[in-house]
C-alpha cells in the first residue's frame, strides 16, 4: 500500500484529479526506462524462435492478460476500500450489521467463474494444440505443413551431467551441442539413463522431463537461425548447474555441412565409448561422432547398455508370459540390476559418503564427475596437483573427436 | 567365528568420527554460535531458577494454549535456521558467475537449499499454523483444553523431535541433496548413498506422527466441544479453516507416510518400488508425493485465511461479508485440493486431456479463493477500519496474494508451465503465495492474539517496521526473480555462466538483507514489548474490540479457559454479548475437570529421536532398543490413571475476583 492511498489530509477534487492525473502518468514515464532495462535482459520466454514455443508465449499473455482483467480492479479496490474506509474518515458510511447482499455474492461468485471458462477453453484448446506428444501440422501462424517434408528425428538422452543426441536419420551423434535445420518439424524423442532431467530449450518448445527406462516425446519446429541455449531443468546431482548444451537453428544448407562435417571429422560411439561417455562428467565441451553403436537409443531406454544386462522390454515380456522361477529366473535378476552406479565397480556414485565408501561427509571428497573447485577446507581440492587443477576437457572421456573442443560456457 | 564382526561398526553402525564435519569453516561457525547461544541460554534458566518451571508448566503441559505457544516459538527459531539458509542461498546466486564458483560448492549448497524447502514448510509454517489452531480454536468454541490433551502434547514434542534430527545432521554428517521431496531415483541408495537423504525420511516420518495427531484431536475438538448454542454455522471462520485444514491432515498425512515408507524400504531393505531397477518407476513416487504435497499446500494456507477473516472483520469493527459463502468456499477448496496434484508435474508426458483436466481442476480452485477475497474486500467496505498492524498485515496479504494467485493460475495452464516450470518464474510464484499468504498470515495471527496469551500489545512500532521490512523485502527478492524466469534461468543452480543476469540475482539478494531486517526487527519487537509490558499492558482480555469468544476471558486466560462454558446465540459472539449487555457472573463457581500434566509425550518424543537418529546410522542395536523402549513406555502410560484432577471452587473464585478486579482497574 503506497502512503499516498492512506493520505488522511482531504484535498480539493481538482486537486485529487491533478494528482491522480499525475499519478497515472508515472508508470507511463518510468515505462521507457523500465522497458529498456528488460529489454536489455533477454526474455528468452517471451523470444521464441520456433512455432510451439511462440505460441506457448502467446498462451502465458493471453492468460495473463485476461487474469488482469480481474486482478487490477481488486487490487485497486482494496487499496479504495482500506483508504476511504480508514477509522479516521468520519464521512465514509459505517454499517457494523451489513453482511450480506445477494447481487455481490453473485457478481463475486460468476465474476471469477466466468474469467476461469474463458481460461479453461483456451486451456483445454491450448493444451490438445500444444501437446508435445502431437506431430505438428503448420510450420508457424502462417505456413501449413508441406505434404513431403519428413520430419527430423532426434533422440535426446539425458546423462550425468550432459546430454547426447543420436540423429538415426543421418547415423550421426552429438554430445551437448544440438543443431537443428530452420523449418523442418523435429521429432524428439527423450530418455535418461540415470535420474530425471527435463529437456528444456527456451526458445524452441516447453520443457518435457527425460526419464530413465521411459521414453517421452516433442514435436517441435525452428523458424528462423538461432544461437542458444539448451538446459536440464529438473535438479539431478552435483553437476547439474553445469548441464547445459549449445541449440543451434540453422539454414538447410549449412545443416547438411555440419552433418557432413561431423561425418567427416566425428569418431565412432561404439559400445566402449558410450559406456565410458555414460560416467557422470560435467562440464562436456561438444564433442561429435560420425557413427553410433547399432540399436543404442533402445538399449539405452531399456536400461540394458551394458553387456548381458536383460532389456526391459525382454522383461516385460517374461512378466506377461507368468514370471519365471527357479535356477533361470536367478539369473534373469542378476541381469536386471540396472543401476549404473551401482554396475560400475570401483565408481562412485556422486556425493557418495559414508564408511561404505570410504568418503567423508559435507563434501569433503569432490564427487566423481565433479571438477575441483576452491573450496573451503576441503584437504581435497586446496592445493590441487597442476594436472589435476586444469580441468582437461578430454580426460578421462570418450576420445571422442573434437571438432571445435571449445567450451559452451565462458 | 567372530572374526568378520566388525565392533565398530557393531557398535556405531556407520557412524565415525570423521563424519563430524570440522573441515567445514561455515559448519564450525554455526556450531560455536549454537554452542554459545545454548550456553547462554542454559546458564539464564539456571541463574533465574527456571528449570522446575520450564519442566513443570511448559515442557509436560498439556495445556493447548501452553502448546500453541510452544509451537509458535518453535517455528520462529526454525525460521532462523531456514532463512539463514535462504541468505546463503541468494548469497551464492549473487556471486558465481563466470570464474567465480561463489563460497558454497554444489555437493554444500544441494543440502542448503534441499535444507531450506524442507525446514520452511515442515518446521516453519507447519509448526505455526498448529501453534495458532492450538492456541485459539478451544477459545474461540468456548471449550476448557482440546479433546485429546496428552496426545496435544506428544504432538508437538514429535513435531519438535523431527525438527532436531534435521538441525543434528547440521554437526553429525550431512542432509539430503535430494531437494525437499527426496525425489527417486536420486533420492535412492544408489544415487544417494549417505546419511542425507535417511535424516530427511526420519524427521519427517517423526514429525508426520505428530502433525497427523494433532489433525485428528482438533477435528475431534471442533466437532464435539463446541460450547453449546454454537452450531456449525455459527462457528467463526478461523475455526471452519482450522476443521478443514484438519481434515487436509488427517486425510494427506498418511500418504507421506506410507511413499516415504516405500522409499525407505528401497533404500533400506533393497526393496524396488521407485528405483531404475527390476520394474521400479519413479513416476509412481511423483503421484503419491504430490497426492499428499498439493493438500499441504491448502493444509498451510487455509488457517491464514482465516486469521485474515478474524482481523478482518476485527478491525473493520463489522460482521464478515458473506459468512455462508465463505464457509462454502472453504469446503470446496479443500475438496479440490485433492484434485489437483498433477499441476506439478505437467511435464512428464501425461496426455493431454489428463493435462487439461488438471489444468482446469486448479483454475477452479481460484474461484472461491478469489470469493474470500472479495469478501474480505467487502468486509472493508462499509466499515470503520483500524489501521493496527494486523490489519496493515492483511492489506500487505490481499495486494501480494492476488498477484501469486494470478501466477499460480497462469502456471495452471499447461502449455504456459511448460515453459515457467522448474524456472526462478515458478519459485517466485510459490514464494509470492506462502510468503505472502501463510507467513504474513502467522505474522499478523502472532500480532493479533500475542495479547490474549501474554496480557500485553507488542509493540507497535517495531511491529510497523518489521511490516515494512517483510513486505518491501519480499518484493525486492522474488519480482526479479519473476523476469529471471522468463529469462529461462532454471532453479537450483549454483553457478550461472551468463553475467548479464548478475544484477537481477544482486536485487534479489538485497531484497533477502531486507527480509533479514523484517525478521530483525520482529526480535526487537518481542525484546521491546516484554521490556515495555507495564505499558503496553492490556487489562480488559479484549484490546481489540474483539468479536469471538476468547475475548472473552481473561489474558492470559486461567488455566480452565472459562469458569462458565458460554452460550452462544449468534455468530461473533463475543460482540453478540457485549451488544446485548452482558454481565459477568460473580458466584456460583463450580469445581473445573482438568487434565494433569504428564511428561509421557517429552519422553516417547525422545526416544522416537533416539530411534530416528539410530535408523539413520545404522546403529541397530540402538534402534531396536530405544523403539521397545517406545512402546513400553506408550503401554506404561495406559496403566497411569492419575491424569485429572478438580480446580476447586474456591481457586476458580479468586481467579475470577481478580479478574473482576482487573476489569474495574482498565
Amino acid at each position: 500500500m503506497s502512503s499516498s492511498t492512506l493520505r488522511p489530509d482531504r484535498t480539493t477534487l481538482a486537486d485529487t484529479r491533478r494528482r491522480s492525473l499525475l499519478r497515472r502518468c508515472v508508470p507511463l514515464i518510468a515505462l521507457p526506462p523500465l522497458m529498456t532495462l528488460l529489454g536489455g535482459c533477454n526474455l528468452v520466454v517471451m523470444q521464441p524462435a520456433g512455432f510451439i514455443a511462440e505460441q506457448q508465449r502467446n498462451l502465458v499473455l493471453a492468460s495473463t492478460g485476461l487474469m488482469l482483467l480481474i486482478i487490477v480492479p481488486v487490487i485497486a479496490c482494496t487499496l479504495f476500500f482500506a483508504w476511504h474506509f480508514r477509522a479516521t474518515n468520519e464521512d465514509a458510511v459505517y454499517d457494523p450489521e451489513w453482511h450480506h447482499s445477494t447481487q455481490l455474492e453473485v457478481l463475486i461468485w460468476t465474476a471469477p467463474l466466468l474469467i476461469i471458462i474463458a481460461l479453461g477453453a483456451l486451456t483445454w484448446i491450448g493444451t490438445h494444440t500444444l501437446d508435445p506428444f502431437r506431430p505438428l501440422t503448420r510450420l508457424d501462424a502462417k505456413r501449413e505443413l508441406p505434404a513431403n517434408v519428413e520430419p527430423l528425428q532426434v533422440e535426446a538422452i539425458a546423462m550425468d551431467w550432459k546430454w547426447l543426441f543420436l540423429y538415426p536419420q543421418y547415423g550421426i551423434a552429438t554430445v551437448n551441442e544440438l543443431a537443428i535445420p530452420v523449418d523442418r518439424p523435429v521429432t524428439f524423442k527423450i530418455t535418461a539413463t540415470d535420474v530425471m532431467n527435463t529437456f528444456y530449450v527456451p526458445t524452441l518448445a516447453g520443457m518435457i522431463y527425460a526419464m530413465p527406462g521411459m521414453e517421452t516425446k516433442l514435436h517441435a519446429v525452428v523458424n528462423k537461425a538461432v544461437d542458444s541455449e539448451g538446459r536440464s531443468a529438473h535438479y539431478s546431482g552435483a553437476g547439474f548447474s553445469n548441464m547445459f548444451f549449445k541449440f543451434r537453428g540453422v539454414a538447410d544448407k549449412d545443416f547438411d555441412a555440419w552433418v557432413a562435417k561431423t561425418k567427416a571429422e566425428g569418431s565412432d560411439l561404439n559400445q566402449d565409448a558410450y559406456l565410458k561417455l555414460s560416467e557422470p562428467t560435467e562440464s562436456e565441451p561438444a564433442r561429435y561422432y560420425k557413427s553410433y553403436a547399432e540399436g543404442l537409443y533402445g538399449k539405452i531406454v531399456g536400461l540394458c547398455t551394458r553387456p548381458g544386462q536383460m532389456c526391459m522390454s525382454e522383461m516385460m515380456a517374461i512378466d506377461a508370459r507368468g514370471g519365471q522361477s527357479g535356477p533361470e529366473g536367478e539369473e534373469n535378476y542378476k541381469r536386471l540390476q540396472y543401476d549404473n552406479h551401482f554396475a560400475r565397480e570401483g565408481h562412485e556414485a556422486p556425493g557418495a559418503t559414508g564408511p561404505a565408501s570410504g568418503t567423508g561427509p559435507h563434501g569433503q571428497t569432490q564427487p566423481e564427475g565433479m571438477k575441483p573447485r576452491p573450496d573451503m577446507g576441503n584437504p581435497d581440492s586446496r592445493a590441487p596437483e597442476p594436472d589435476k587443477a586444469k580441468p582437461e576437457t578430454g580426460s578421462g572421456s570418450p576420445d571422442g573427436g573434437q571438432i571445435a573442443p571449445k567450451q559452451i560456457s565462458q | 567365528m567372530f572374526d568378520n564382526v566388525n565392533l565398530q561398526q557393531l557398535i556405531f553402525g556407520r557412524f565415525t568420527l570423521d563424519q563430524i564435519p570440522y573441515h567445514e569453516p561455515i559448519l564450525i561457525g554455526t556450531f560455536a554460535g549454537v554452542a554459545v547461544v545454548g550456553l547462554a541460554v542454559l546458564a539464564t534458566i539456571t541463574y533465574f531458577r527456571f528449570w522446575g518451571p520450564l519442566w513443570r508448566d511448559w515442557v509436560t503441559s498439556i495445556d493447548h494454549k501452553k502448546i500453541g505457544i510452544m509451537y509458535c516459538i518453535f517455528a520462529l527459531i526454525m525460521l532462523l535456521r531456514g532463512f539463514a539458509d535462504a541468505l546463503m542461498m541468494r548469497a551464492q546466486q549473487s556471486i558465481a558467475f563466470g570464474d567465480q564458483q561463489g563460497f558454497l560448492p554444489p555437493h554444500h549448497y544441494d543440502q542448503i537449499f534441499t535444507a531450506h524447502g524442507m525446514i520452511m514448510i515442515f518446521f516453519v509454517a507447519m509448526p505455526f499454523v498448529t501453534g495458532l489452531m492450538n492456541f485459539a480454536v478451544p477459545l474461540q468454541i468456548g471449550a476448557r483444553d482440546v479433546a485429546f490433551p496428552f496426545l496435544n502434547n506428544f504432538s508437538f514434542w514429535m513435531t519438535v523431535s523431527g525438527g532436531m534430527l534435521v538441525m543434528v545432521s547440521l554437526f553429525i554428517g550431512e542432509f539430503s541433496r535430494a531437494t525437499w521431496l527426496a525425489y527417486p531415483p536420486l533420492s535412492g541408495a544408489a544415487m544417494s548413498p549417505g546419511v542425507g537423504v535417511d535424516y530427511y525420511i526420519w524427521a519427517l516420518q517423526i514429525a508426520g506422527v505428530g502433525t497427523t495427531l494433532s489433525g485428528i484431536n482438533l477435528i475431534a475438538t471442533i466437532v464435539k466441544m463446541r460450547a453449546p448454542g454454537l452450531t456449525m454455522m455459527k462457528l467463526p471462520i478461523f475455526v471452519w479453516s482450522s476443521l478443514c485444514t484438519n481434515i487436509l491432515i488427517v486425510a494427506a498425512f498418511p500418504i507421506l507416510t506410507a511413499v516415504l515408507v516405500l522409499l525407505s524400504l528401497d533404500r533400506y531393505l533393497g526393496f524396488h518400488f521407485f528405483t531404475n531397477d527390476l520394474g521400479g518407476n519413479s513416476m509412481l513416487y511423483f503421484n503419491l508425493i504430490w497426492i499428499w504435497g498439493h493438500p499441504e499446500v491448502y493444509i498451510l494456507i487455509l488457517p491464514a485465511f482465516g486469521v485474515f477473516s478474524e482481523i478482518t472483520s476485527t478491525f473493520c469493527g463489522k460482521r464478515l461479508f458473506g459468512y455462508t459463502s465463505m464457509v462454502y468456499a472453504l469446503v470446496v477448496i479443500t475438496i479440490l485440493a485433492y484434485l489437483v496434484w498433477l499441476h506439478h508435474f505437467f511435464t512428464m508426458g501425461s496426455g493431454a486431456d489428463v493435462n487439461s483436466f488438471f489444468g482446469i481442476t486448479t483454475m477452479i480452485i481460484s474461484i472461491p479463493t478469489g470469493a474470500k477475497i472479495f469478501n474480505w474486500m467487502f468486509t472493508m467496505y462499509r466499515g470503520r477500519i483500524r489501521f493496527e498492524v494486523p490489519m496493515m498485515w492483511v492489506v500487505a496479504f490481499i495486494v501480494t496474494f492476488v498477484i501469486g494467485g494470478m501466477t499460480g493460475v497462469l502456471l495452471a495452464v499447461p502449455p504456459a508451465d511448460f515453459v515457467l516450470h522448474n524456472s526462478l518464474f515458478l519459485i517466485a510464484h510459490f514464494h509470492n503465495v506462502i510468503i505472502g499468504g501463510v507467513l504474513f498470515g502467522m505474522f499478523a495471527g502472532v500480532t493479533f492474539w500475542f495479547p490474549k496469551a501474554f496480557g500485553f500489545k507488542l509493540d507497535e512500532f517495531w511491529g510497523k517496521m518489521s511490516l515494512g521490512f517483510w513486505v518491501t523485502g519480499f518484493y525486492v527478492a522474488f519480482m526479479p526473480l519473476y523476469v529471471l524466469g522468463l529469462m529461462g534461468v532454471t532453479r537450483r543452480m549454483q553457478h550461472f555462466d551468463d553475467p548479464s543476469l548478475q544484477p537481477w540475482f544482486m536485487v534479489a539478494a538485497f531484497g533477502a538483507v531486507l527480509i533479514a531486517c523484517g525478521i530483525g526487527s520482529q526480535i526487537m519487537m518481542f525484546v521491546v514489548s516484554i521490556r515495555r509490558r507495564e505499558e503496553l499492558r492490556d487489562l480488559t482480555g479484549d484490546p481489540w474490540g474483539g468479536r469471538t469468544l476468547e475475548w472473552s476471558t481473561s489474558s492470559p486466560p486461567p488455566d480452565y479457559n472459562f469458569a462458565f462454558t458460554p452460550v452462544v446465540h449468534d455468530s461473533d459472539a463475543w460482540w453478540d454479548m457485549k451488544a446485548r449487555g452482558f454481565s459477568r457472573p460473580t458466584g456460583g463457581y463450580q469445581p473445573i475437570h482438568m487434565p494433569k500434566n504428564t511428561a509421557t509425550g517429552a519422553i516417547l518424543a525422545a526416544l522416537s529421536f533416539i530411534c530416528g537418529f539410530a535408523m539413520v546410522w545404522y546403529i541397530w542395536w540402538l534402534a531396536a532398543l530405544s523403539f521397545v523402549a517406545l512402546i513400553v513406555t506408550a503401554i506404561v502410560h495406559t496403566f497411569n490413571y492419575d491424569r485429572e484432577y478438580y480446580i476447586p471452587a474456591e481457586t476458580v473464585s479468586r481467579e475470577e475476583a481478580k479478574r473482576m478486579r482487573e476489569l474495574e482497574l482498565a
